[in-house]
């Protein structure tokens, strides 16, 4: 598996996910948000959470206009994969890579703890280290989570199994306790938790593996 | 010239914020505001010749998220 890792101003996952990806056995190369161009032979790009730009005008907003996210949304038209954490899930919401957008909280709050997450579906190439139902203990940290689409968005979600991960207790008012979602060809996924935070025994918690460990199986170099 | 922008959540999105103005209102004792709504307002200082619609593709694509805003321009 060839990864590449978006780092724009004000990422800061980004070398917890580049570590997540190469604990997995993939070769990862990280890309300058001013690059055009993703690196040669690149199967999957990872959009990193933290602060791009500040967040500025809206979270997402101005990174999802960089010249690196017209490459990026060009690899993923091509049929390449896509994840984005956090920050990463809200850039490509704002591409239109993947469809919705994400609110502040319902709450207000900033949250940082450690949430339930029960895999909502088993058939994508992210979830399927996972067992559908398992719940797992995944990290969350963010401000404007609340997963929102217009009811017709989520019927397709919920009618086209596109759901990947659901909270088991709702922290931010996502509809349909929405916490991370697959694109049409299921090669593209968002999520607001970080599984890259739950990655080795060291963070306290290690459920995030299966996910990159699937990846890195289904991707193998042939 | 100038062009002023007016960015606003669509109905029926949440608006947090809006809402938190609301009861601080309530709290303050300023009776009967029955609702808040938090928007934004962007000012450009443009070159001369700049139309309405040039400004209408920068909010389509940028200024405005139309998942889940609403925008106005106002020319000056």
């Amino acid at each position: 598996m060839r990864a590449a890792v978006v780092v724009f101003p004000g990422s800061n996952c980004d070398r917890d996910l580049a570590v997540a990806f190469e604990q997995a056995g993939a070769e990862v190369t990280m890309v300058w948000h001013k690059d055009s161009e993703l690196p040669e032979g690149i199967d999957i790009v990872g959009i990193p959470g933290g602060f791009s730009y500040g967040d500025y005008l809206r979270c997402g907003a101005i990174a999802a206009n960089s010249p690196i996210c017209k490459s990026v949304a060009a690899h993923a038209a091509r049929g390449g994969y896509v994840m984005g954490v956090c920050n990463g899930f809200q850039v490509l919401t704002e591409t239109g890579m993947l469809p919705g957008a994400l609110l502040r909280n319902a709450g207000l709050k900033y949250i940082c703890k450690t949430v339930g997450l029960k895999v909502a579906t088993q058939a994508s190439d992210f979830t399927a280290g996972y067992a559908k139902g398992d719940v797992i203990d995944i990290p969350i940290a963010h401000h404007d989570g609340n997963y929102f689409a217009d009811a017709e968005t989520i019927a397709a979600l919920k009618g086209e199994d596109r759901i990947a991960f659901s909270y088991t207790d709702n922290p931010n008012g996502a509809i349909a306790d929405i916490a991370g979602i697959l694109s049409e060809n299921r090669r593209v996924l968002g999520m607001m938790p970080h599984p890259e935070r739950a990655a080795d025994a060291g963070h306290g918690g290690t459920d995030g593996v299966a996910l990159f460990r699937a990846l890195a199986g289904a991707l193998a170099t042939a | 010239m100038k062009a002023r922008v007016h960015v606003m959540l669509k109905t029926g999105v949440l608006d947090p914020q809006g809402e938190a103005v609301r009861h601080a209102l309530g709290a303050m004792g300023f009776d009967g505001v029955q609702g808040v709504r938090q928007g934004k307002v962007i000012e450009l200082d443009l070159a001369e010749g700049a139309t309405q619609a040039d400004v209408e593709q920068m909010c389509e694509k940028l200024l405005a998220n139309t998942v889940i805003e609403s925008y106005t321009v106002e020319m000056a």
